[in-house]
């Protein structure tokens, strides 16, 4: 009775955890719905947003560091610090000029090109932004305080120890996690249904030169598709960044989105939530139930073979589209 | 044209390679990469203590001291790369800060005989210079501070552990899994129960592990990680409510940025060190003089006093009096790798000698030999302080169990020198 009690704590938290997961996975499904590009910036442009919004927070002075070394000044803060909402819509801002940019050096003198030279590109791009947000904002731990809360719901320890008689864990972080996280998807499917915008998007989802045909900016749609990934990246930033400090190893949550958009498919914004609470709450049970006898530390590899069995009977993912090419 | 290329790429190898006259002693850094929150303030305490010994003394017997820096980003690949362009440099010796570089480098350094410090952390059974010659792990090594933890431990329970719980909550790779075997052995001692729960890297989720935590209630967590998480395990620590004073962190598990991104929670966490914190010492004085207020800084100078920043400085103290004393052993200021090794087997850094380099107990005193190449493993305890930011000591420098520690040591060490067939020396 007690392994059960376990298990159903465990479940909920794995739950919570692909919702973490999704949250990463979402920003390269966006782009890659719309232009068939797998950014694998991705996880860097989360660690771009937190580390830019921990600097507009604290007032950090951009490229401090780099100008003290140059001209020997001692520059470190403008000696003011910025309310956490309006730091997050400015971070918004400058994750909508940085989209600009990338459209604008990047992107647009590759269009027409392989998908595997757009891949190769997303690679220079991460490493570029990682370098960039080191000598923009340094390389130290920054602490992230937006507010949220963190530590035990009490609430819910409260009422499950007195069903149960064991309290269960649920990090209040991972709550408003999810919370948000459902947001954020409705508000994308409203935006992609009922938005002119958002079903041009859709339109060059489906067909390029078809959206092309009928006046849609493909240049644009690019520009909207990598701001909105930006922010969903600032999300996830602001996220995980909280739990662990924002430092460079937030790049590295890449890493834990890629089985989820194998196993979601790599075009469907529901695949990407459903495929994140999957891997999430499958990973956690392998380790409570089989970790033990093996030794433990299953989690980085179990979500990997997962994701490989499905794709042995779904190449597409659960909710990809299936591509059947005709020769 | 031929002339012209010929010219620059000469004065390019000038520039790149050292005065003949100088001693080199490459770091090999990163200050990129997932590690570089902590690469940074180690390299730059390096570095300052040998820009110090060449500002304020000349160098070291006369001789200045080149520091050449190659980045690793905490990558072994990287670091056997940086081993082999340093190498035509005539280096005195390699501090690679990373287990995973020092293991690919042991069997390196002994063909080419250059010898390798390992201060805190590497192969723990390098500690027996009668197998590895060429490598040195003073003042302390992954066992001692297994063992001294548990001491630690022995002495808030009233020297008895029996029935007690101690979960080892570490990074899985050869780093984390280090002190499994010297717990499982102090664990039928003391008749402590271990639980062995293993992070895979880099550690930024680690729910699996603490529920676990939360449903066995180990009455000691023991931990040995690095990088993010260090942050996230103190973080889930503070999320289920475990009591902080019972938490004790290697001392890859100590530095305040370990501590500071989870707030007011990590009050009363502990961890293991092997010298002083802080910035109270005379040495700080003339560091600010010759280094920080003169422009020479390796960094921002902004890392100056913090953990790790200290322990880069004190590596660098180390191998300076090894030189030192390479140099008095030779007979010659111009000493050879082979000489530097020499003046390892030969040093002895007293708390006198301390003293005098300005550092007043914030070492242990450090003698080592031809069969001891780790010194003699000492270790004390910090405790971190939320409200004030800061780490202080809360206990002297704590001898490891030798009685148990010596077998694995030479255990280790013969399994080694069959498996590379070395013969050991010192006889």
């Amino acid at each position: 009775m007690d392994q059960l009690i376990y298990a159903t704590e465990v479940l909920l938290n794995g739950l919570m955890t692909g919702v973490m997961y999704a949250l990463v996975a979402l920003g390269f499904v966006l782009i890659f719905k719309a232009s068939g590009v797998f950014n694998y910036a991705q996880g860097v442009l989360a660690l771009f947003a937190a580390l830019t919004l921990v600097g507009i927070q604290q007032g950090q002075i951009p490229f401090a560091h780099m100008i003290n070394a140059m001209f020997g000044t001692h520059l470190e803060t403008f000696g003011w610090t910025v309310p956490s909402l309006v730091a997050i819509l400015l971070t918004a801002m400058v994750m909508v000029v940085l989209a600009f940019l990338i459209e604008k050096l990047v992107l647009q003198h590759l269009v027409g090109q392989e998908p595997i030279i757009l891949f190769m590109a997303t690679i220079g791009l991460a490493y570029f932004l990682e370098g960039l947000g080191d000598v923009m904002w340094g390389a130290d731990i920054k602490t992230l305080d937006v507010g949220l809360p963190q530590g035990i719901s009490e609430t819910i320890e409260g009422v499950t120890a007195d069903w149960f008689g064991y309290g269960f864990f649920i990090d209040r972080l991972d709550l408003w996690a999810t919370a948000i996280a459902a947001a954020l998807v409705a508000a994308l499917v409203a935006f992609a249904q009922y938005t002119k915008q958002g079903r041009a998007m859709r339109a060059v989802a489906d067909d390029h030169q078809a959206a092309l045909s009928v006046g849609i900016s493909l240049r644009f749609i690019w520009v909207m598709v990598w701001s909105i990934a930006g922010f969903v990246a600032l999300v996830a930033g602001i996220m995980w960044g909280t739990k662990s400090g924002v430092q460079f190893s937030l790049s590295l949550i890449a890493l834990k989105a890629l089985p989820v958009l194998m196993l979601g498919g790599f075009t469907s914004i529901p695949g990407a939530i459903v495929g994140g609470l999957i891997i999430g709450v499958g990973e956690k049970l392998f380790e409570f139930l089989i970790g033990p006898m093996i030794g433990g530390a299953t989690e980085n590899w179990f979500a990997y073979v997962l994701a490989l069995i499905f794709l042995v009977f779904r190449p597409q993912g659960l909710f990809g589209e299936r591509i059947i090419e005709r020769v | 044209m031929t002339l012209k290329f010929t010219a620059l790429v000469a004065a390019g190898l000038m520039a790149a390679a050292p005065a003949m006259a100088d001693l080199v002693v490459p770091n090999l850094s990163y200050r990129t990469g997932p590690y570089a929150a902590n690469g940074i303030p180690y390299a730059d305490g390096f570095n300052d203590y040998f820009t110090l010994l060449n500002e304020r003394d000349g160098g070291i017997g006369g001789e200045r001291i080149q520091v050449p820096e190659c980045e690793t980003a905490y990558n072994t690949e990287k670091g056997v790369e940086c081993y082999e362009s340093l190498k035509g440099q005539n280096p005195l010796v390699m501090n690679p800060l990373s287990t995973g570089i020092t293991y690919q480098l042991i069997p390196k350094v002994g063909f080419d005989g250059i010898p390798l410090y390992t201060p805190g952390y590497g192969r723990t059974s390098a500690k027996n210079g009668k197998v590895f010659e060429w490598v040195f792990n003073a003042p302390a090594n992954y066992w001692d501070g297994a063992s001294v933890a548990v001491k630690h431990i022995l002495d808030q329970e009233g020297g008895d552990l029996n029935g007690k719980k101690i979960a080892l909550v570490y990074h899985n790779s050869a780093y984390g899994k280090e002190p499994i075997r010297t717990l499982q052995e102090l664990s039928e001692k003391h008749g402590f129960e271990l639980l062995e729960l293993p992070v895979d890297a880099p550690g930024q989720e680690q729910k699996s592990q603490w529920l676990q935590i939360r449903r066995d209630k180990p009455d000691y967590v023991i931990m040995y990680a690095w990088g993010v998480m260090n942050q996230v395990a103190i973080q889930e620590a503070v999320n289920i409510r475990f009591p902080m004073d019972h938490m004790i962190g290697i001392w890859w598990s100590g530095s305040e940025n370990d501590v500071k991104p989870a707030g007011a929670g990590a009050d009363g966490y502990k961890a293991l060190t092997f010298h002083g914190v802080g910035q109270d010492y005379p040495l700080y004085d003339d560091m600010k003089t010759h280094v920080l207020d003169a422009g020479k800084a390796s960094g921002a100078g902004d890392q100056v006093g913090t953990v790790l920043y200290s322990r880069g400085a004190y590596a660098a103290l180390v191998i300076a009096e090894a030189i030192r004393k390479g140099q008095e052993v030779a007979g010659t200021s111009q000493i050879s790798a082979a000489q530097l090794r020499d003046g390892f087997e030969a040093l002895d850094i007293t708390a006198e000698r301390m003293d005098e380099l300005g550092l007043p107990d914030f070492g242990q005193p450090v003698k080592l030999s031809c069969e001891n190449h780790g010194g003699d493993g000492l270790a004390r305890l910090q405790q971190w302080s939320a409200s004030e930011e800061k780490w202080t000591l809360i206990t002297d420098f704590i001898e490891p169990d030798e009685e148990v520690l010596a077998p694995l040591i030479a255990e280790d060490s013969a399994a080694y020198a069959a498996e590379a067939g070395v013969t050991e020396r010192c006889n």
